[in-house]
C-alpha cells in the first residue's frame, strides 16, 4: 500500500457539517490511493461527498461548520490532517493545485491574470516580480491562451468562459505540484470547450507526470481521462476499479444504473433512457444498512439492516454489495 | 476620459438648470413675500423694497433676469442678512461646515470600515452582535438625541469640553461624535454584509487553495471587492455632511451652512434660499461625480469611457 510512487493515501476519511437539522455525514469511511502520474476519478451524484473529500485533501473545508471526525490523509508522506495551517499554505498551491467548477467566479474580477499567476509563484517560489511575469506567461502559453504577453494584464472579465478555465490552470500548475484536483473543471462550459480544457488537462498531465484527481458526474469524461474511477453514494466508496473493469463490469446495481442512464450513441433514438428512481438518502439520519438499498432493485433483507463491506473481484476492482458476497453467491 | 468628462459636466449643468427652475418656481408659489414679517413698515417703504428687488415685474421676466445672474455667477444679495451676498454667506459659513464634515468623514470611514470587518471578521461571535447592536442603536437615535445627551454629560455636567463653538481643537469632538455615529452605524452594516458576501465568493476558495494566508487574502482579494458599495455610499454622505447638519449645527452653536439654511427658509429670504440650494446641489452632485470615478478605478469591469477595439474575447 505504501509504495514509493504512492502519492496520496486517503484511509477511513470521515467529515461532518454541523447543521441546525444535526450532524451530517458529508464523508462516511472513505479510502483510496493515488499513485504517481495517475488520473483518478471520483465519480457522484450532487451530495455524494465527492467534492468535499476533495476539499478534505486540500484542507479548505469551511470550518465551522465542518469537520473532519476521523482517517488519515498521507500525502508525499505528511500526514495532511495534523498540519497547522501555517504549514497548509506552504503545501496548498505548491504540492497540490487545484480547479474549481465555475470558471466565471473562481478568479479574482479585480485583479489582472497575470497578477493572480505571479502571485502563487511570488508565495511559493521566492520568485521575483520579473521572474514571475516571465514564468506567468510561459505558463499561459502552456495552457493555449493566444498572445499570452497580452492576456498577462488583462481582467478576467476580458476572458471567456474556457479562456479562464485554462488561467485556472495556468494558477493550479504554476508551481509544477504533485497532485491536480480538479472539481468538475468542466460542468460549467460548452460541450466544444470542455473537450478542449479535458484535451489540455490530459496532454499536461502527461507531459508533467502530475497525479490527477477528477472529480465529476459525467462518466463520458471519465471515459476520456482517466485510469481508474471511485463510485461514491451517500459519503461511501461503493465501487473502485479500473476504467475497463468500471465500464465493462460494473458490480454495484448504483454503477449500472449509472452507466444505464448514460445516453449512448449507438442506441435507436426512440429508446428512453433508464433513470435511477428515488433520491439519495437524508445524511443527517444516514441508514444504517446500505444507503443505496431504497433504490436498488436487488435489495434484499440484509440490505436494510447491515452494510456491507468493500468485497473484492480482482486486485483492483471491489464494491460494497452483499451481491457480490460469498454467503450469498454459494446459495 | 476627455468624452466622460464634457458628458458628466454636460449633465450636472443641466441638472443644476433644472434643480434652479424648480426651487425658482416652488419659491413664487408660496403666497408671501420677504418682507411680510417687518412689522410697522410704511407701505411707501415695503413698496420700494419689493421695487427694488424687482417683485413687481411679471414671472417670466424676474426668472430671466435670475438666470442671467447665475450665468454670470452672481447669486445676488441676502434679502435678509443686509448688505451681504449670497456667496460671501456661503463661503464664510461653508468653511465651518466643510472643517467640521471633513474630520467627521474620516473618523465615519476609518471606524465605520473598522467596525465592519472586525464584525464580518467574527461572524456570529460575541464581538459581532455588539458591534451589529452598536450599529442598530446608531441608526436608531437621531442626531438630535445624541448631541443633546452628549452635550449635556461631557460639555455641561463634567465640562471636559465647551458648549459650543468651534475655536480649538478640541470642539471637534463632541459635534465630530454626533455628525458621525450614523454614517458609522451605516458604514458597518455596509461593510460586513459585502465582507460577508465577498468572503464566502469562489475566488476567495481560489486564493486559500493558492496557499496564500488569510490576512492577504483579506487585504488583496476582500477588501477591494467589498469596498464598492461602501464608496457608493460614502460619495453622497461626504456632501450630505461637509454641506453642513442643520441639527447639529444649532446644537453646538456653529455658524454653518445648514444654520444660514434653516434661517433663510424662515426668513423666506429667496436669493439665499436659491443659492445654498444649487450650492449643495452642485457639491452633492461632484460627490457623485468623484464616486463614479473611484467605482472605475476600484474595479475594473466598469470603464470611464469606452476603449476602441481589445476588450471581450472569444475562444
Amino acid at each position: 500500500m505504501n509504495d514509493n510512487d504512492t502519492v496520496l493515501s486517503v484511509k477511513e476519511l470521515q467529515v461532518a457539517f454541523r447543521t441546525r437539522s444535526g450532524e451530517v455525514q458529508g464523508v462516511r469511511n472513505v479510502t483510496f490511493d493515488l499513485k504517481k502520474g495517475e488520473a483518478l476519478a471520483i465519480v457522484g451524484e450532487s451530495g455524494s461527498g465527492k467534492s468535499v473529500t476533495a476539499q478534505s485533501i486540500m484542507r479548505l473545508i469551511p470550518s465551522p461548520p465542518g469537520m473532519v471526525k476521523g482517517g488519515t490523509i498521507q500525502f508525499n508522506g505528511q500526514n495532511i490532517l495534523k498540519k497547522s495551517e501555517k504549514e497548509m499554505e506552504a503545501i496548498r498551491g505548491k504540492e497540490m493545485g487545484m480547479i474549481f467548477q465555475d470558471p466565471m467566479t473562481s478568479l479574482n474580477p479585480t485583479m489582472t491574470i497575470g497578477r493572480q499567476i505571479t502571485e502563487v509563484l511570488i508565495k511559493h517560489q521566492n520568485m521575483d516580480k520579473k521572474q514571475a511575469r516571465l514564468r506567468a506567461i510561459e505558463m499561459l502559453r502552456l495552457v493555449g491562451l493566444p498572445s499570452p504577453d497580452q492576456r498577462f494584464s488583462q481582467y478576467p472579465h476580458e476572458f471567456s468562459g474556457g479562456m479562464r478555465q485554462r488561467a485556472m490552470i495556468a494558477i493550479a500548475l504554476a508551481c509544477d505540484p504533485t497532485l491536480l484536483i480538479a472539481d468538475e473543471p468542466t460542468t460549467a462550459l460548452d460541450v466544444t470547450i470542455q473537450a478542449q480544457i479535458l484535451e489540455l488537462m490530459k496532454d499536461l498531465q502527461e507531459r508533467l507526470g502530475t497525479s490527477i484527481i477528477l472529480i465529476t458526474h459525467d462518466l463520458g469524461i471519465v471515459a476520456d481521462m482517466c485510469d481508474r474511477v471511485i463510485v461514491m453514494y451517500a459519503g461511501k466508496v461503493v465501487e473502485e476499479g479500473t476504467k475497463d473493469e468500471i465500464f465493462k463490469n460494473p458490480k454495484h446495481p448504483y454503477t449500472r444504473g449509472l452507466l444505464r442512464s448514460l445516453p449512448r450513441l449507438d442506441q435507436p433514438k426512440d429508446e428512453p433512457l433508464i433513470p435511477i428512481d428515488g433520491t439519495p438518502p437524508n445524511m443527517a439520519n444516514p441508514p444504517i444498512g446500505c444507503a443505496f438499498c431504497d433504490r436498488c432493485d436487488f435489495a434484499m433483507k440484509i440490505c436494510t439492516e447491515v452494510d456491507s463491506k468493500m468485497i473484492t473481484h480482482s486486485e483492483t476492482h471491489a464494491s460494497r454489495c452483499w451481491l457480490h458476497h460469498s454467503s450469498y453467491r454459494e446459495e | 476620459m476627455i468624452r466622460f468628462l464634457l458628458r458628466k459636466t454636460v449633465n450636472i449643468v443641466l441638472s443644476l438648470f433644472v434643480l434652479a427652475t424648480a426651487t425658482f418656481f416652488l419659491m413664487k408659489a408660496i403666497p408671501g413675500d420677504p418682507f411680510m414679517q417687518e412689522k410697522n413698515v410704511p407701505d411707501v417703504v415695503r413698496q420700494n423694497l419689493i421695487k427694488f428687488y424687482g417683485f413687481d415685474k411679471p414671472m417670466w421676466e424676474q426668472y430671466l433676469v435670475y438666470l442671467n445672474n447665475l450665468i454670470h455667477l452672481d447669486l445676488g444679495m441676502s434679502m435678509r442678512q443686509q448688505y451681504q451676498s449670497v456667496s460671501d454667506i456661503i463661503a464664510r459659513s461653508f468653511t465651518y461646515s466643510l472643517q467640521l464634515g471633513l474630520v467627521a468623514i474620516v473618523v465615519s470611514i476609518i471606524v465605520g470600515i473598522a467596525v465592519g470587518l472586525i464584525a464580518a471578521l467574527y461572524h456570529r461571535k460575541l464581538i459581532d452582535k455588539l458591534a451589529m447592536l452598536f450599529a442598530t442603536l446608531g441608526i436608531a437615535v437621531p442626531n438630535f438625541v445624541l448631541g443633546t445627551i452628549i452635550q449635556y454629560y461631557f460639555a455641561n455636567k463634567f465640562r471636559f469640553f465647551d458648549v459650543a463653538g468651534l475655536n480649538d481643537p478640541s470642539d471637534f469632538v463632541l459635534p465630530t461624535i454626533a455628525l458621525s455615529v450614523l454614517p458609522i452605524a451605516f458604514i458597518a452594516r455596509l461593510t460586513r454584509s459585502t465582507m460577508l458576501e465577498v468572503l464566502s465568493a469562489d475566488y476567495i476558495r481560489t486564493a486559500k487553495a493558492k496557499g496564500i494566508g488569510s490576512l492577504t487574502i483579506l487585504i488583496r482579494h476582500a477588501l477591494r471587492n467589498g469596498l464598492l458599495p461602501v464608496v457608493s455610499y460614502v460619495g453622497p454622505m461626504t456632501a450630505n455632511i461637509i454641506t453642513g447638519s442643520v441639527v447639529v449645527e444649532s446644537i453646538f452653536g456653529i455658524a454653518g451652512l445648514g444654520k444660514f439654511f434653516t434661517m433663510s427658509v424662515s426668513n423666506r429670504d429667496y436669493t439665499l434660499i436659491m443659492g445654498i440650494t444649487l450650492f449643495y446641489a452642485a457639491i452633492l452632485m461632484f460627490a457623485r461625480f468623484l464616486t463614479d470615478i473611484a467605482y472605475a478605478l476600484i474595479d475594473p469591469r466598469i470603464k470611464m469611457m469606452k476603449k476602441g477595439g481589445g476588450g471581450h474575447a472569444a475562444g
